[in-house]
């Protein structure tokens, strides 16, 4: 008989309640007085200085000779803003990348209250990448064909976010699936896939697949840059969902499976109807993080050659004309990223507040 | 129930999306045959390209491709398919060109890329050089270095991927002097590194440095050759396709011998009622020439008539109507003193 | 029906894994021969004969020596020499400032809050790319040229070339002392790993004293070596690229508001009781956070270091757009020099995984340290 506990205290999620006597304590009177000193100190001096660089001395209106010896050019990103935002797209067809962008942001929009979670919306998804596919490439409808490699800019990086995100699901939850399962082989197969997808760097992926994936497929299947970098993260994103998704089904009870069975529901049912949503409830503030790394990883194809966002800022400041405002213009594109992420990052914590109270 | 039905529908319409863009440009047909089968089949031919060669290959401000190597690729183009804007262009880092052209994901490589022993052996033939170049180290003229031996000690930008880096460290060998490498991954960070004063040179082709300091009049500098050696800057096939080889050698030819001949744009079409028979042959009026390389007789005509002849391309990209003005030096024809030979269609 | 239910749960448990380990199989003979036939088509083939050729390139700046004249493996050694030495400062330096951050975000200090709240969603927030590339631009485009370098102390320069120190050499026959230093640092290391926390104290101070007694016994003094400014860099002293420190600097920043994210998330996650025990027992707040809390918190804490130590490794590849020569960027110049882009990715590929299982086995071993030293 033991009275004494061998097996470690399971894990418990971190709980939001702050701690009566934390850290606050910790830094009695002095500290604190200390600290907002130094605080204060070190805005002041910074302070002044930002905002003559960005507002006194920044540069709206006049020309390129303007932004030389002056503060922020302000006026380079208003000249560059079309190439950062859709890079070498052809200009007559600027509405295109536009449009594509807007219907995203629809869509994502129109899915973000609870209510919207339909199978229609599931549909319109579908339908509106297939449009923003169709609108990117062209060639029916009397659009006129863009070659993939002259897409760019932030559609490229919402397409493969998007697209890489709802690939990799599947993916992810078969490989999630996989290592959960009870069969040795099955489940050594899929931690080694998850393992060195997540081991690996993805640049170096990403290298790997521009000059492996000539080599994995017959001559008569060549694939885009963009359909390979698509096809890295899609992996790298299954990886990282499984890894997520795997925690948030250890977390599902057992007693969850063996009632749903009892209940007569095949297997496929209980895992998409009963288990899958309990465990993404679980798995939230994780999922959004992946979210957010996916979306952040899509900079690095900047490594192959491919025009996202980063990359087209990279080449404007090539611009021989302009003093090289290399500030201004990465502070745009790092605003373009911290917007969408920020707003994944805050959507997700008013969802995880609005089911914690609908579930009470 | 519903949940996955609309589930599956979802995976399919983004599996059918992903197809759909990976067919977009697509899955084409087959290297079974030689290259120009497939080009012809395909519609278009594949060319790598620079983002950031200014003169030779760079998209402008309004995402039109330009410079030297664009026109030499619109030349295979109209040589294999008749029409200029059949030609696209792949983006490629100078780290990945090679082996994008050794994986099929081009059908040619015009990216100002020097013919080496090494690069001609590792699985790619070298057809003929469209432009002569040198390597040279840049350096501002406030420095008041004048020779390689000057610049010891000094600290050099240099880009990864090309001969420049191979070049570079000879150099330094050779004379005897410590040079401080600083190496990125493409032209633009090296660039913008040097016009930051990061380095005090920047070591590339002698083309690329004249263009960049053409597009800074406001300043001062001064550019040393780093050897006598030249490096013919040379479009590129891959090995085992000996037509295919032959077509983008004549394309490039065609433009040469179009200069020599006194061939243009706007009198093209009047030297077609030439009496000449060099000229009547090289136009294509009296035919032959063509079928042999598998072409249409009056492929070097529609060249000359849609591209241009050498020193037309030449003057538009990198002469005097590009605002770079990099004088022709060794890039004019064999008879002004140049390198550019001009070779017979007979 | 007694009989056949063993026979059937034989069948599930073997049918489907034979199943995959047939298609995985044939997958994996597909795609052997599909590389296989594609190489031999092009007149490739698979051969890390190459390795042993001479590289030919430079690289800007390595820690194990390296030049041109050295093989395609020196410069790849030499390539990893500076991930390793990359990634452990930024693990090092990361973790030091995430502390401060979890802890000001956690205090009530609502300056220090929200200054240390808003960095870290920002850094999180953006990519490192972007980080990364915006840092090197500060670096170089903002800093003065070398004959206008600032010197905010004397002995230290810092100029668009880079952060310039004075180092200091000792003259005389150091070999005794240095002697006397290594054994004393292995020592203190060896007990401080088994805990004895006790005995490490006192080699540590027995050490200072014989290396003292030895400094004045042989008579060693102290050169500085003050850099100064050449014809176009300073030389001497100890200094830094801006490529290292841009590198350096971004990674940490990004870092460090995951790693101080982790912490809080780790502080968070012991239960208030446990505070609540500490005080009835009669334990100060110090010894309650010392001997309590954290020990709970790292043991919470390890799991997700671990990842978040694993993907600074892999951020480390980033490097490469700074014109910082890790092992990606000298495997990519390697393919590009040589071709045998198969044999450098395999190779490269194989190296992080090594360096990943190394970094997850050094937190498991630490984990189960911390858990020895807690008592």
């Amino acid at each position: 008989m033991n009275y004494v506990q061998t097996s470690p205290e399971p894990q418990l999620a971190p709980t939001p309640v702050r701690s009566p006597r934390g850290f606050g304590t910790l830094i009695n009177g002095g500290a604190n007085l200390l600290a907002t000193l130094v605080l204060v100190a070190a805005l002041e001096q910074a302070l002044p200085h930002l905002m003559a660089w960005a507002v006194t001395h920044g540069v709206w209106q006049g020309s390129a000779g303007t932004c030389r010896h002056a503060g922020a050019c302000w006026l380079f990103l208003r000249e560059k803003a079309p190439f950062i935002l859709f890079g070498i797209y052809p200009e007559t067809q600027m509405w295109r990348p536009i449009a594509v962008v807007t219907v995203l942001a629809a869509l994502t929009l129109w899915t973000m209250p609870r209510a919207h979670w339909t199978r229609w919306t599931l549909g319109a998804w579908g339908a509106g990448l297939m449009l923003v596919l169709v609108l990117m490439a062209g060639g029916i409808a009397g659009l006129a064909p863009v070659p993939v490699s002259s897409w760019g800019g932030l559609p490229v990086t919402l397409l493969l976010t998007v697209l890489s995100l709802a690939l990799g699901f599947p993916l992810g939850l078969a490989l999630a699936l996989g290592r959960r399962s009870p069969l040795p082989l099955i489940r050594y197969g899929a931690t080694g896939f998850v393992e060195v997808l997540r081991g690996v760097p993805v640049v170096t992926l990403l290298f790997a697949a521009s000059f492996l994936a000539p080599l994995l497929f017959p001559e008569t299947v060549r694939l885009e840059n963009l359909t390979r970098a698509l096809g890295v993260f899609t992996l790298v994103s299954a990886a990282y969902l499984c890894e997520v998704l795997r925690g948030g089904l250890q977390g599902v009870a057992h007693g969850q499976w063996e009632s749903a069975q009892a209940l007569g529901l095949r297997y496929r049912d209980v895992l998409l109807v009963v288990i899958l949503p309990q465990a993404i409830r679980k798995v939230l503030p994780p999922l959004t993080s992946t979210i957010i790394v996916v979306i952040k990883n899509t900079s690095l194809v900047v490594v192959v050659g491919l025009f996202d966002l980063v990359s087209a800022g990279r080449v404007v400041l090539n611009d021989p004309a302009w003093p090289m405002p290399y500030a201004e213009t990465y502070l745009m594109v790092a605003l373009v990223y911290f917007v969408i992420c920020y707003g994944v990052a805050c959507y997700s914590r008013h969802l995880e507040k609005s089911l914690a109270e609908s579930r009470r | 129930m519903t949940h996955t039905r609309a589930f599956l529908a979802l995976a399919c319409a983004v599996v059918g999306g992903a197809l759909l863009s990976a067919c977009s440009d697509g899955p084409t047909a087959a290297a079974s045959g030689p290259t120009l089968a497939e080009v012809r089949a395909r519609g278009y031919v594949r060319c790598g390209a620079g983002k950031d060669t200014t003169g030779f290959s760079a998209p402008d401000g309004h995402g039109r491709w330009l410079g030297l190597d664009v026109d030499t690729c619109r030349a295979i183009a109209v040589a294999a398919l008749g029409d200029r804007d059949k030609a696209r262009f792949v983006p490629l880092t100078g780290q990945q060109r090679i082996t994008a052209l050794l994986t099929g994901e081009i059908d040619v490589l015009p990216r100002t890329t020097t013919w080496t022993l090494q690069r001609d052996a590792g699985g790619i033939n070298f057809t003929i050089p469209n432009y002569y170049d040198y390597t040279a180290f840049m350096t501002g003229a406030a420095s008041g270095a004048k020779t390689l031996r000057d610049l010891d000690g000094a600290t050099v930008c240099v880009q990864t991927g090309s001969l420049t880096e191979i070049v570079f460290a000879d150099v330094a060998r050779r004379n005897h002097i410590t040079l401080h490498p600083v190496i990125f991954d493409n032209v633009q960070s090296t660039r913008q590194a040097f016009l930051a004063g990061r380095c005090d040179a920047l070591a590339t082709d002698q083309s690329a440095l004249v263009a960049l300091r053409a597009m800074k009049p406001g300043q001062r500098f001064t550019i040393i050759p780093a050897s006598d050696d030249i490096a013919p800057l040379t479009p590129a096939v891959r090995h085992g396709d000996d037509q295919w080889f032959d077509i983008v050698k004549y394309a490039i030819e065609a433009m040469i011998v179009a200069e020599h001949l006194g061939i243009n744009r706007t009198n093209v079409e009047a030297m077609s009622s030439s009496r000449d028979p060099v000229i009547r042959r090289f136009l294509g009026v009296e035919p032959g020439n063509g079928r042999a390389l598998g072409l249409r007789d009056d492929f070097a005509y529609q060249i000359v008539r849609q591209v241009g002849n050498y020193a037309e391309v030449y003057d538009d990209n990198l002469g005097a109507r590009s605002g770079l003005n990099i004088p022709r030096g060794p890039n004019r024809l064999r008879r002004d003193g140049g390198l550019m030979l001009s070779i017979g269609f007979y | 029906m007694q009989r056949s239910k063993p026979s059937r749960d034989m069948l599930r448990w073997w049918l489907p894994q034979a199943l995959f380990a047939l298609v995985f199989m044939a997958f994996i003979a597909v795609m052997v021969g599909m590389v296989e036939h594609n190489l031999s088509v092009r007149g490739m083939a698979l051969d890390f004969g190459f390795l042993g050729s001479t590289a030919r390139f430079p690289l800007s700046e390595t820690i194990v020596p390296y030049s041109p004249s050295a093989t395609f493996a020196r410069a790849l050694l030499a390539g990893l020499g500076n991930t390793v030495v990359l990634a452990l400062v930024v693990i090092v330096l990361s973790t030091l400032l995430g502390v401060p951050l979890a802890l000001a975000r956690r205090s009530g200090h609502p300056l220090a809050g929200g200054v240390a709240c808003s960095f870290i969603d920002a850094v999180r927030n953006t990519p490192l790319v972007v980080q990364l590339l915006f840092w090197y631009g500060v670096l170089t485009v903002g800093l003065p040229p070398p004959g206008k370098s600032l010197q905010p102390i004397p002995g230290i320069f810092l100029n668009d070339r880079g952060l310039y120190l004075t180092s200091f050499g000792i003259t005389g026959t150091a070999l005794p002392l240095l002697l006397v230093a290594v054994g004393g640092l292995v020592a203190v290391a060896v007990l401080a790993w088994r805990g004895r926390l006790h005995q490490a104290s006192l080699v540590t101070l027995a050490t200072v004293i014989a290396a003292a007694v030895l400094w004045v016994s042989l008579g060693l003094g102290v050169a500085p070596d003050v850099p100064h400014l050449d014809r176009y860099n300073f030389i001497g002293g100890w200094s830094f690229t801006p490529e290292f420190a841009a590198v350096v600097v971004g990674s940490v920043l990004y870092a460090s508001g995951f790693v101080a994210e982790i912490i809080r998330a780790g502080i968070a996650a012991v239960p208030c009781g446990q505070w609540d025990a500490c005080r009835a027992m009669g334990l100060s707040d110090r010894q309650s956070l010392r001997l309590v809390i954290v020990p709970q918190a790292l043991r919470v804490m390890v799991p997700p270091m671990t990842s978040q130590f694993a993907s600074i490794l892999k951020n480390s590849t980033l490097a490469l757009l700074v014109g910082y020569p890790d092992l990606n960027s000298v495997a990519n110049t390697t393919m590009n020099h040589t071709g045998h882009a198969l044999e450098c990715v395999v190779l490269v590929a194989f190296v992080y995984l090594i360096l990943a299982a190394a970094i997850s086995l050094g937190m498991g071993l630490l984990e189960r340290r911390s858990a020895r030293w807690a008592r």
